[in-house]
C-alpha cells in the first residue's frame, strides 16, 4: 500500500527525518510510535503532501505521491480544529468537497455519519457551541467521510473520554475490516499496541525498529514468567530449571518472577513446582512496546527521550 | 481550480451571511446620506439650527451704534451704559457684550464662555467694515470706486489637446482625486486586515492542517484573498446602489424645494464679484449653492470613464497586492496582537502615499515625485488616483498598470512562500530573520 523509502527532511535548526524507510501493508493497522519530537508528524505531513521531503520517495500502490492521492487519504491531525463560527454540518460538507466529493454525496454521507454517531441534532450548531469531545467526533467524521483507503490518525484518542474513545476505536476497526489501511501515530505506545498488526519505532529522526508486533515481541522475549501459588514461601533449590528474579508475598499467597535457565521450557518449570505447591496463576512476562523502545534505544546507545505518559 | 472555487465560495458566503456585514452594508449609506443631507441643509440654511448669538453692544465711540448689520448667526442690540450692561446682559438672555470705548483702542467682548473663533471673526469683520466705510467717507473716497479698484481677477483654467478645448475644473479634480484615493486607501486596510484575520483564525483554530492536507497552501491563500475581495466588491457595489437610491428618495422627498432652488442657481449661474457694499450675509448664503452647482457641473468635464476604469483596476490590483502581504503577516503570527511588528512595513507605503497625496501630489500632480509615486506598485493605487483627474496620458497609465501587475505577481510569490511555512508553525515567535528562512525553504 504505502512504501516510504529513505526519506530525509531537514529543517533549518534540526533534522526531522534521516533516511527513514518503511513498508505499510494494505488492510493492516500500522503503528507509528515514538516519543514527541521523533519525527512522526513530519513523516505524516510528507505522506499528506503538506510538505515535501528533501530526498527519498513515497509510493502509494507503486505510484509516486501525486494530487490524486489526496482524495484517498483521510488525516486526523494531532492539533484538531474546525472553523469556530461555521455550522458543523456545512463544515463537514465543505471539507468533504475539498477532498473531491460532490455536494450531494457529501451531504448524504455526512447525515449518515451523524446518525451513526448519534449527533444529528448538532447539524446546525456552530463548533464554538460544542464541547471538546463533541468537536472531536465531528472532526473524526471529517476525516473519514470521503471513504479514504488510507486513514492517518495522529494521537487519535487524546481528548476523548473513555466511552467516546472506545466508540471511535470501534469505528476505526470497522473501517479497517472494510478494507481501509490505518496508521496510528502516537507517543503513548501502550494505547495502540494491541490494535496494531505492525509498528515502526522512531527516535530522534531515525527509525530504530519496525516489523510485525508479534515478531518484535517474540524477538524481545526473555523467558521471564510470573507465577503465583497459595501459601507462604517455599524453598527452591539450585536444581530448579529457573532462576528467581524476585519474590514477594501477595494477598493470598506468594508471587515469583522467574527466568528459565537456558535449554528449559515452561513445562519443566511447572513440573518442578507442581508437587511443591498449589499454583493459582502463571503468565509470561512479555515486554511492552514501551520497554522494547527503551531497551532498543539504550542498546543503540542513543539519547533516550522517555515517552511522557499523559 | 475547482477547489479554489470552493474556498472562494466559503470565504464569501460566511462573510456575506454575517449580521455585521448586513449592518455595515446598509448602515453606512444611510449614515453617509444623513451626513451629506446635514451638510447640504446647513449650507443652504445657515444658522437654520436656531443657533443665533445675541450680542449687546455698548459703543462709546459713536462709530458703530446702529450701523452693524445683524446676520442669521449674530444679532446686535445697542445699549448705553457699560456698567449696567455688564451686570444685566446675561440675565437678559444675551450671549456676549461688546464694549467699544471712546478711544477704540481696547475693544472688549465679554461672555460667559469664550466665543468661537468664527463668531469672534465675524464680529471683528463687521467692526472693521463699519470703521472702514466711515474712514473712506471721511477721506472722501467713494466706496464703489474703491471696490472697483480692488476687483480680483480670476483665471479660468482650460485644457487644450488634439481633441479640442474644454473647461478644466481644479476643484472637481481635487475632490474626485481625493475621494478615489481615500476609498482605495480605506478599502486596502479594511479588506487586507480581513484577509489577515482570516489566516490567523485558521491558524489559531488549527483547522489549517486539515485543509492543507486537501489543498495546496497557495490555493487556500488565493481563494481567501479572492473571496474577501469579492466581499469588498459586493459591499462597494451595494453602497453605491444604496446611496443612489437613497439620494433619489431624499432628493425628491426631503430636499425637494432646495434642489429646485439649486437647479435655478445652476441655470442662471454667474460668479459674483465681491463688492464691498454688498451685504456680507447675502453672499454667505448664496456661495455654497453656487459652489455646489458649479462643482456638480464641473464633474462632467473630468475624464469619467478613464477614472472609473482606473479606479476599478487599482482597487483590484492594489487589494490583491496588499492582501497577499497581509496574508503572509497573518501566517507568521499566532494571534492578532503579535501582528504589530510586521504590520508597520506593510502599511507604511500606504500611509506615506496617503499623506503625500494630500499635500505634494495633489498640489503638483505632474512633478517628478508624483510621477514616480504613481509608477511604484506599492504607492501607485493612491498616487495615480490623485493624478488622474488632472489628466494623465495613456502610455503613463499603461506603464503604471503593467508595473502594478508585475508587483502583484511578485508580492504574491513572496507572500506565498512565507505563508506555506508560516501556517504550520505554532508557538514560535517569528522574526524577520525567521521569515527570510521560511522564504528560502524548498518546496
Amino acid at each position: 500500500m504505502l512504501s516510504i523509502r529513505n526519506i530525509v527532511k531537514q529543517y533549518s535548526g534540526h533534522r526531522a527525518l534521516s533516511g527513514v524507510s518503511m513498508e505499510i501493508e494494505a488492510g493492516k493497522v500500522f503503528g507509528l510510535l515514538g516519543p514527541n519530537g521523533a519525527g512522526k508528524t513530519s513523516l505524516i505531513r510528507i505522506i499528506n503532501q503538506i510538505t515535501a521531503p528533501d530526498s527519498g520517495e513515497v509510493l502509494i500502490n507503486g505510484e509516486h505521491l501525486n494530487q490524486h492521492h489526496i482524495a484517498q487519504i483521510g488525516y486526523l491531525p494531532e492539533e484538531r480544529g474546525l472553523y469556530k463560527k461555521m455550522e458543523i454540518g456545512e463544515q463537514i460538507i465543505y471539507l468533504a468537497q475539498l477532498k473531491g466529493l460532490s455536494r450531494d454525496e457529501a451531504r448524504r454521507r455526512a447525515i449518515q455519519w451523524f446518525k451513526k454517531l448519534e449527533i444529528e441534532s448538532w447539524w446546525k450548531k456552530k463548533i464554538e457551541e460544542l464541547s471538546k469531545g463533541m468537536q472531536q467526533k465531528a472532526q473524526f467524521v471529517a476525516t473519514v467521510i470521503h471513504e479514504p483507503k488510507l486513514i492517518i490518525l495522529d494521537e487519535p484518542f487524546s481528548g476523548f473520554d473513555p466511552v467516546n474513545a472506545e466508540l471511535i476505536k470501534n469505528e476505526i476497526l470497522e473501517l479497517n475490516r472494510n478494507g481501509a489501511t490505518i496508521i496510528f501515530s502516537t507517543h503513548r505506545m501502550e494505547s495502540v499496541e494491541e490494535l496494531c498488526d505492525a509498528i515502526a519505532l522512531l527516535n530522534l529522526s531515525h527509525k530504530i525498529l519496525d516489523g510485525k508486533v508479534k515478531e518484535i515481541r517474540n524477538a524481545y522475549r526473555t523467558g521471564t514468567y510470573l507465577l503465583e501459588y497459595e501459601g507462604n514461601t517455599i524453598s527452591i533449590g539450585a536444581d530448579a530449571p529457573f532462576i528467581i528474579q524476585h519474590e514477594q508475598a501477595i494477598e493470598d499467597g506468594t508471587q515469583l518472577k522467574l527466568t528459565l535457565k537456558p535449554g528449559h521450557r515452561v513445562n519443566d518449570m511447572l513440573g518442578y513446582m507442581l508437587p511443591k505447591c498449589s499454583i493459582h496463576k502463571m503468565e509470561e512476562v512479555i515486554p511492552t512496546m514501551n520497554e522494547i523502545f527503551i531497551s532498543t534505544v539504550s542498546r543503540n546507545g542513543g539519547d533516550l527521550h522517555l515517552p511522557t505518559n499523559k | 481550480m475547482n477547489k479554489i472555487l470552493l474556498i472562494i465560495k466559503r470565504e464569501y458566503m460566511t462573510r456575506v451571511m454575517k449580521k455585521s456585514f448586513l449592518m455595515v452594508t446598509f448602515l453606512v449609506p444611510v449614515l453617509f446620506m444623513g451626513m451629506m443631507a446635514l451638510v447640504v441643509y446647513l449650507a443652504v440654511n445657515q444658522g437654520g439650527l436656531g443657533d443665533t448669538k445675541k450680542v449687546e453692544v455698548v459703543d462709546e465711540s459713536g462709530w458703530f451704534a446702529n450701523k452693524m448689520n445683524s446676520s442669521k448667526t449674530i444679532k446686535y442690540t445697542y445699549v448705553n451704559n457699560i456698567a449696567d450692561a455688564k451686570k444685566t446682559f446675561l440675565k437678559e438672555g444675551y450671549d456676549y457684550l461688546l464694549y467699544v470705548p471712546a478711544s477704540m483702542t481696547k475693544v472688549q467682548l465679554f461672555g460667559k464662555k469664550t466665543p468661537s473663533l468664527i463668531n469672534q471673526g465675524k464680529i471683528e469683520d463687521e467692526l472693521t467694515r463699519v470703521a472702514r466705510e466711515r474712514r473712506l467717507n471721511e477721506a472722501h473716497i467713494d466706496a464703489a470706486v474703491l471696490a472697483n479698484a480692488q476687483k480680483e481677477i480670476s483665471v479660468q483654467p482650460e485644457q487644450i489637446d488634439e481633441t479640442g478645448e474644454k473647461h478644466a475644473h481644479v476643484m472637481a479634480a481635487y475632490g474626485v482625486g481625493l475621494l478615489c484615493a481615500f476609498l482605495i486607501y480605506l478599502s486596502l486596510f479594511l479588506y487586507g486586515a480581513q484577509v489577515m484575520r482570516g489566516v490567523i483564525e485558521e491558524k489559531v483554530s488549527r483547522i489549517i492542517e486539515v485543509v492543507i492536507s486537501s489543498v495546496k497552501p497557495f490555493q487556500l491563500m488565493l481563494g481567501k484573498i479572492i473571496g474577501v475581495g469579492m466581499v469588498g466588491l459586493t459591499q462597494f457595489v451595494m453602497w453605491i446602489v444604496l446611496t443612489i437610491v437613497l439620494s433619489g428618495v431624499a432628493g425628491t422627498a426631503v430636499m425637494g424645494n432646495k434642489m429646485k432652488a439649486m437647479q435655478q442657481v445652476q441655470t442662471t449661474k454667474h460668479i459674483d464679484v465681491r463688492s464691498a457694499t454688498a451685504p456680507i450675509t447675502d453672499q454667505a448664503a448664496e456661495a455654497p449653492q453656487n459652489e455646489a452647482a458649479e462643482f456638480l457641473q464641473s464633474l462632467n468635464t473630468l475624464p469619467v470613464g478613464k477614472i472609473v476604469f482606473c479606479f476599478l483596476f487599482y482597487f483590484m490590483f492594489g487589494y490583491l497586492l496588499y492582501s497577499a502581504l497581509f496574508a503572509a503577516v497573518g501566517s507568521a503570527v499566532d494571534n492578532e496582537t503579535e501582528t504589530q511588528q510586521f504590520m508597520l512595513p506593510v502599511t507604511m507605503p500606504l500611509i506615506f502615499t496617503f499623506i503625500m497625496a494630500q499635500s505634494v501630489i495633489i498640489n503638483n500632480p505632474d512633478s517628478n515625485l508624483s510621477i514616480w509615486l504613481s509608477m511604484i506598485p506599492f504607492t501607485s493605487p493612491i498616487a495615480m488616483m490623485i493624478r488622474l483627474p488632472f489628466g494623465v496620458e495613456w502610455p503613463q497609465i499603461a506603464i503604471s498598470m503593467a508595473l502594478m501587475v508585475v508587483g502583484f505577481l511578485f508580492t504574491t510569490w513572496v507572500a506565498a512562500r512565507i505563508y506555506r511555512v508560516g501556517i504550520l508553525m505554532y508557538g514560535k515567535k517569528a522574526s524577520y530573520k525567521e521569515l527570510a528562512k521560511w522564504f528560502m525553504y524548498k518546496e
